[in-house]
């Protein structure tokens, strides 16, 4: 290592994950909620309803529009999505990173056997 | 940008779903090469720091917000195979659990951003990085991040654009300016953020910065590798 790390592995997972968890919590009941550039063009161009029209094909969203179901105060309720939607977001990502490491594990192996053979 | 349900029509929906399933796989298998054990957890908290930024919509112009969306920032960071996987998870998690995008348009959503926002942005800031080696390797890196960080949010609009065009939900030359006008304001956002991150993560493990060479890395990663 030629660079001097300023902070530990750990240290930098755990600031990271604690910015994450700071910023979905308590910063994102303060967002914006003007609607966003795509919502905003097609409310002024006129294709809106389109979306508004249309049955949602997934229709299990536990928390549609990041506001926790059953919770009235709605400053809260984002922040309870904000938490829980960091916390999947990280496993699942986690989980899915997994997978590239197992093949390569896998592409080792048969690499070492084949070497092995010749 | 999230596109709902209702926008876009079979053939779009399909198309985008090939492209961004098919894209998804070659990235599930090339990522082996981006990754070890000590960058799961990376990749769990750069999923995680996008989804959270991801909610903090900015006011832009007249009544108009916009978010981050993170594919360059991902990928600058992880590597790109590594990049589009978080930003598949985050659109992913966000459809599933938050209906936000729809499910019919996730295909397209990925495409948009983690393809066109994501893979041909980053490959452009790597050949202008290269460009720009004599500034030095951090600048050149930061200076790129920021350029194509807004690129990325522009050039993923217009896709989406076109999408809408080609779904015959409005007229292209109705969406694109609109489209496109609005994006360029809100990819200064986008700009800022990355940089800043960048530049952080640089200052405290550059080592965790994939697109920096100057850091030590893994024997697989790095550009050029095929």
């Amino acid at each position: 290592m030629s660079r001097k790390m300023k902070i530990s592995l750990g240290a930098f997972i755990v600031a990271s994950f604690a910015v994450a968890l700071i910023l979905g919590i308590f910063i994102s009941p303060y967002a914006s909620e003007s609607p966003d550039g795509l919502e905003r063009v097609a409310d002024d161009k006129g294709f809106l309803n389109k979306a508004e029209e249309t049955e949602p094909a997934w229709k299990h969203s536990p928390i549609p529009d990041y506001q926790f179901p059953k919770v009235k105060n709605e400053k809260f309720a984002t922040s309870l999505s904000g938490l829980i939607g960091v916390i999947i977001t990280a496993v699942v990502a986690v989980m899915i990173g997994v997978i590239p490491l197992a093949l390569r594990k896998l592409a080792k192996r048969s690499k070492t056997t084949s070497a092995d053979e010749t | 940008m999230h596109i709902p349900d209702g926008f876009l029509d079979p053939k779009n929906s399909i198309v985008t779903y090939v492209a961004s399933t098919g894209t998804l796989g070659y990235a599930l298998y090339k990522a082996r090469e981006e990754l070890d054990e000590k960058k799961i957890p990376i990749l769990g908290i750069t999923a995680a720091f996008i989804f959270a930024a991801q909610m903090l919509n900015f006011p832009v112009a007249g009544g108009t917000s916009g978010h981050f969306l993170g594919a360059v920032l991902a990928m600058v960071l992880l590597g790109p195979f590594s990049g589009f996987l978080v930003m598949s998870v985050v659109l992913l998690v966000q459809c599933l659990f938050f209906a936000d995008g729809g499910l019919t348009a996730l295909g397209a959503n990925i495409f948009n951003m983690g393809i066109i926002g994501g893979f041909l942005s980053y490959y452009l800031l790597i050949l202008a990085k290269k460009a720009l080696s004599r500034f030095g390797e951090r600048r050149s890196l930061l200076f790129s991040s920021a350029f194509f960080a807004w690129f990325s949010v522009v050039v993923a609009s217009a896709a989406c654009s076109i999408e809408l065009a080609f779904s015959g939900t409005v007229p292209f030359k109705v969406v694109f300016p609109a489209m496109v006008g609005v994006h360029s304001i809100i990819g200064i956002g986008e700009a800022l953020i990355t940089t800043v991150v960048v530049a952080i993560v640089l200052q405290l493990r550059p080592d965790l910065v994939a697109s920096f060479t100057g850091a030590p890395s893994l024997p697989y990663a790095g550009e050029g590798v095929s």
